[in-house]
């Protein structure tokens, strides 16, 4: 069972990874996401039903994610409207396209094939069947994290991440924002769509409402992880990350199988994921009131001692 | 160096509100000039560099760089050639990335690649840029920018504006927003690195003094003209006191014939 969490966080997490390039680095909320993941699972399931490989798959996956990304990008670059109304209109649209991409059909199933994770077992048939899965997403996740962490050393990642926090400067630096925010919101949208392919391979079946919430799920793991520990290294940032959303699925499961006593249901747990993300925010605002309140306690102790100095230069004078 | 042919801008136009910032401007900037700019608040300084940075577009006129044409240029193009630092010290820096990523971002102009660049040769040569600074940010290359104080960051800004190489220097009201004690260090740092790099500079600033220490031409505006311009010789001849004699005397040349034209 625990195994069980681990792989469906592990799987969540790449998804989270996306929303922190979006949300975190690029400073951009785009909502995206809740398409762009069941347009993952989608074309992942019907590239895999058509016998076109699992790596192609994968590859196919990413990239309709990419190409979801590029269209926020350019609605919000073109038509100059707020990246939260660009990401909605392309996760409004990406409904209709998910179902055509399905067949027309809102569910499809993939039963008595194989998948990623039928593969697993086989692979590493001298494991039992469940550590399998999770020794295979666990390298799935670290190839992904280490590829994050490189692209966010090149030259082009650094000045992706300086634009999140300072526009003028990537303009004064003779870079072209647009282009960059093109490309972060590609990435990250590729990376919702390869989780939302695992996720599709993992649980059987791609669901057209597989992504509902998505973003406020990414957001809620992402503030779990900041809660950890705190660094501007990108290497324990998307560490965080996969540690935030294992805590997440883990404490969903725990909501689901043991919230009965406290007359849970299972429709409760967006408002528990709500609550969590508020929760969160709370805690980091009064966080920095409580540090800034102590920075000026220090600050008036410090001008006292220097006031107090004075004066007793000028007695002895 | 840099023309401006008979520019304007007129901020919403057809509105109520509609405000000519900038009435038919002529200037002509030549290579290593050092020019400083002052006026009251109003007067069009800012609203003239961003046109010349490229913030917004002329309403009409031209603006040749290096006998290019750059009126429609946008303007992160046009900071290739153009350096520009701004009155608020936040606004040149990435706060959330450290020194090291921020002088990486500056070390070349123009969209990057997937290349990794940051190495240790290169901190060493950041380092060595940093010691000039002499406000020992030297040790602190892994440190966000977020923890430094107004006065660092715009050294910093000054270093990274100089390290990507422009031929020439915008800067608005750049040590404004300091103490006395760090924006005269930052001044300091700025006639340094104009005289190393070449650097022709139009500089914006309301501290008189300055406007008549530093450049070699003086200009000042009003209401969306150049008032006065004063250069050479005749530059080095003024003082803050004479300064405020011709403002007075344009301005009450203005206001007679103004009385002039509401006499009955």
């Amino acid at each position: 069972m625990i195994e069980g969490i681990f792989v469906d966080g592990l799987i969540f997490s790449i998804m989270v990874m996306g929303v922190l390039i979006s949300y975190r680095i690029l400073d951009f909320p785009d909502l995206t996401a809740d398409g762009s993941f069941a347009t993952g699972a989608a074309v992942a399931t019907i590239s895999i039903v058509n016998g076109y490989g699992l790596l192609a798959a994968a590859l196919l996956a990413t990239l309709s994610g990419a190409v979801a990304g590029l269209i926020t990008a350019m609605i919000h670059n073109k038509l100059k409207v707020p990246g939260l109304l660009a990401g909605i209109l392309t996760m409004t649209m990406l409904y209709s396209i998910n179902i055509r991409i399905l067949g027309g059909r809102a569910n499809v199933p993939l039963l008595k094939i194989d998948t990623l994770y039928t593969k697993m077992p086989e692979v590493f048939s001298f494991l039992p069947g469940p550590w399998a899965l999770l020794t295979g997403t666990l390298l799935i996740v670290f190839f992904v994290k280490i590829l994050m962490d490189l692209f966010f050393r090149t030259d082009l990642g650094i000045s992706i991440g300086a634009l999140g926090s300072n526009e003028q400067m990537i303009i004064s630096m003779g870079i072209n924002p647009r282009l960059l925010k093109i490309i972060g919101i590609s990435i990250s949208n590729g990376l919702i769509a390869l989780s939302g392919g695992l996720l599709a391979q993992y649980q059987g079946f791609a669901d057209a409402n597989l992504g509902v919430g998505m973003i406020v799920q990414g957001l809620a793991a992402i503030m779990i992880g900041e809660f950890l520990f705190s660094t501007n290294k990108i290497f324990f940032i998307t560490l965080r990350v996969i540690f935030g959303a294992i805590i997440y699925k883990a404490l969903m499961f725990l909501g689901r199988y043991y919230g009965y006593y406290i007359h849970l249901t299972p429709s409760d747990l967006k408002l528990l994921t709500g609550i969590l993300v508020i929760l969160s925010l709370i805690i980091a605002q009064t966080r920095a009131a409580a540090s800034s309140a102590d920075a000026r306690k220090k600050a008036i102790r410090r001008n006292n001692e220097r006031r107090k100095g004075l004066n007793e230069e000028k007695n002895n004078a | 160096m840099l023309n401006i042919e008979q520019i304007s801008k007129v901020f919403y136009p057809g509105t109520v509100n509609e405000k000519v910032a900038i009435e038919y401007i002529d200037l002509r900037v030549l290579e290593g000039d050092f020019i400083t700019v002052v006026g009251s608040n109003g007067s069009g300084k800012s609203t003239l560099f961003n046109l010349i940075g490229g913030t917004f577009p002329v309403t009409s006129g031209k603006i040749t760089l290096n006998d290019k044409d750059v009126t429609h240029t946008p303007e992160y193009k046009r900071a290739f050639t153009i350096g520009r630092i701004f009155q608020d010290p936040t606004v040149g820096t990435a706060a959330k990335m450290s020194i090291e990523d921020n002088m990486i971002t500056a070390y070349k102009k123009g969209m990057k690649g997937l290349k990794i660049s940051l190495n240790n040769t290169k901190r060493a040569y950041f380092k060595e840029e940093l010691k000039q600074l002499k406000i020992g940010l030297e040790d602190r290359l892994k440190d966000n920018v977020g923890l430094l104080s107004g006065g660092q960051r715009q050294a910093l800004t000054l270093l990274m504006t100089v390290l990507s190489k422009p031929q020439m220097l915008l800067l608005d009201e750049h040590t404004a927003a300091l103490d006395p004690r760090n924006a005269q260090i930052v001044m300091d740092l700025t006639t340094e690195f104009i005289e190393k790099y070449h650097l022709t500079t139009l500089m914006v600033t309301h501290n008189m003094q300055h406007a008549i220490t530093y450049g070699n031409r003086l200009i000042m505006m009003d209401e969306g003209k150049i008032i006065l311009d004063v250069r050479g010789e005749e530059k080095k001849q003024l003082t803050v006191l004479k300064l405020v004699d011709l403002f007075k005397k344009i301005k009450h040349q203005e206001y007679s014939s103004d009385e002039d034209l509401l006499a009955p």
